[in-house]
């Protein structure tokens, strides 16, 4: 055995909202070599990562000390108008909350990827209420297990076998056997093969479907022409809503499928509304499949620090929510953001042409591990260690469940919360002398 | 005559993976690089596998390859691809007051290439 050889154990993947914490990894010579426990993707995120061969930092494109790049990007921020913060899906709740400090201090929008994830599920939240309750719950109790518009087979591997399908629970002890799955998606996905009952709707008709099955669930008789118009038979549909009735305890988990297609947060109330009315019949709830590895912490430490989940601003001194106004692809597709502080996101690779291309306008300043497309375009880049694997901290399940990380090893980049500290001081230094 | 399609760009394993070797890896410009349709659709517009296809949108415009989806995936008329730098230059930027841009299910107009 290799003398540099380390095992960490119980360890934490932050690829996806699982954030299974049982990996066992194996650590030689700077790299992770084994990640036992991991699925497929947790598997190409731990074994493919490698420290880069970067600068620190970058202002222009040209390499900077860490203090010459704090020094800039505190400059541009403490003199833009409408500064915007963005990303924080991908970095630990300590990072989180400097950088809503940060455009607390600026006066600026703070806004994670959830506006682009399921933002609109956060403010349908706000509209419906949520019925939830944790993972442990839906692997203990959950007899009929819906996936609408997600597909875990490809985005989360292991939530089928750790926490919704397969496991044995306290009331479920014969695991599979005792539950019902069914999916509904407009593509017979790989999810389909886990599934009981398949049902494929047309693009664009989740709303009506869920809002059909609410008209079921309450005994409401349906025109039969329903199922020509979302694609799902009304027999089918009467059926889905008699399990519905029927089970113990019921899942709705809902995917970017809900949020990301026109209707949007609509399409998300409709579900939160159907989990909700049928508590009078049984247990139900309706839970979003959320996508980064902190995408929840985000959510939650935005919430407790302004009293809203994403799509803040704070340029009258206190704290608005607006989503369509301080989001981000709005604030930049609107030309409206004059300098931008990007924290572990992409925008230059998944933003719409429009908002790209503002970003392109104005000066950003990036923290990632990685040489991403925004990064290529920032005026001032900072190279950092990537969280979970260098760097220790709290992130969120998908479920809202604080889970702690355990890194396997140090990173000789300095941690986003770090950066962001010193970036957040120096703001400060800077209009205390103004 | 282009013809209108919807499009669906969604996650993939193989996206998921080849992320983590780099955008610039071949093997993620290819996943996300691909079109998706229904084998009805194929054969009905004549399209070879890896035939070239023109996408429009009044955003954007892009070109890439089309692979047939495995039996039953797609009902006629709705394509896949894998979310990527190519899938957002066919969004717009207008979110309808969310912050959301339509993301899935957004109408493109599809262009056999010679």
């Amino acid at each position: 055995m290799s003398e540099t050889l380390k095992v960490v154990e119980n360890a934490t993947c932050t690829f996806c909202g699982c954030v299974c914490d049982d990996m066992e990894l194996t650590v030689e010579g700077g790299r992770i070599t084994k990640a036992k426990n991991a699925c497929v993707l947790g598997k190409a995120w731990f074994l493919n990562h490698h420290v880069e061969d970067r600068p620190v930092a970058a202002i222009e494109g040209r390499a900077a000390t860490l203090e010459e790049a704090v020094e800039r990007a505190a400059q541009i921020l403490a003199r833009a108008r409408y500064p915007i913060v963005y990303g924080l899906s991908d970095t630990t709740c300590e990072a989180q909350r400097v950088a809503v400090g940060i455009a607390d201090r600026i006066g600026g929008c703070v806004d994670t990827t959830t506006s682009v994830c399921h933002g609109p599920s956060g403010m349908a939240f706000q509209g419906v209420g949520e019925v939830t309750c944790s993972l442990g719950e839906v692997k203990n109790r959950a007899d009929l297990v819906i996936f609408w518009g997600s597909n875990p087979a490809e985005s989360h591997p292991r939530h089928f076998t750790r926490y919704s399908v397969m496991p044995k629970g306290l009331f479920v002890p014969n695991g599979r056997k005792d539950r019902t799955v069914v999916l509904v998606d407009v593509r017979r996905t790989k999810s389909a093969a886990a599934a009981d009952v398949f049902l494929q709707i047309k693009p664009r008709k989740d709303f009506e479907a869920l809002w059909a099955l609410r008209g079921l669930i309450k005994g409401v008789k349906l025109d039969p022409g329903i199922g020509d118009s979302i694609g799902i038979p009304l027999a089918q549909l009467e059926d889905l809503g008699r399990r519905m009735k029927s089970c113990k305890f019921g899942v709705l988990f809902f995917g970017m499928g809900l949020s990301m297609t026109r209707g949007k947060h609509l399409n998300a109330e409709a579900a939160l509304a159907l989990a909700r009315d049928l508590n009078r019949y049984t247990r139900f709830v309706a839970k979003p499949m959320r996508g980064h590895g902190n995408v929840t912490g985000a959510d939650n430490v935005v919430s407790w620090q302004t009293g809203y989940p994403f799509g803040v601003h704070f340029g009258r001194g206190y704290p608005r929510f607006n989503p369509g106004e301080f989001t981000t692809v709005d604030t930049l597709s609107r030309g409206e953001a004059d300098a931008a502080l990007i924290v572990s996101a992409d925008p230059m690779s998944n933003f719409p042409q429009p908002a790209r291309e503002h970003l392109q306008r104005i000066p950003v300043i990036v923290l990632d591990p990685k040489l991403s497309e925004t990064a290529k375009v920032a005026a001032v880049s900072f190279t950092t260690a990537t969280y979970g694997i260098n760097v220790a901290g709290t992130v969120y399940r998908m479920d809202d469940v604080p889970i702690p990380l355990r890194p396997a090893f140090e990173s000789p980049y300095p941690s986003d919360e770090k950066v962001l500290r010193a970036i957040d001081e120096r703001i400060r230094n800077l209009q205390e002398s103004a | 005559m282009p013809e209108v399609f919807v499009l669906i760009p969604g996650r993939t394993s193989r996206q998921g993976t080849s992320i983590n070797e780099g955008k610039d890896s071949p093997e993620y410009r290819d996943e996300v690089g691909t079109l998706i349709m229904s084998p009805e659709d194929m054969a009905r517009l004549g399209i070879p596998e890896g035939g070239r296809v023109r996408l429009s949108t009044r955003q954007g415009q892009i070109e890439l390859p089309c692979k047939t989806a495995r039996k039953g995936e797609l009902q006629a008329g709705v394509l896949f691809m894998a979310y990527g730098p190519w899938s957002s230059r066919l969004m717009g930027g207008d979110t309808h007051g969310t912050g959301m841009p339509d993301s899935k299910a957004f109408d493109v107009e599809l262009e056999k290439m010679s």
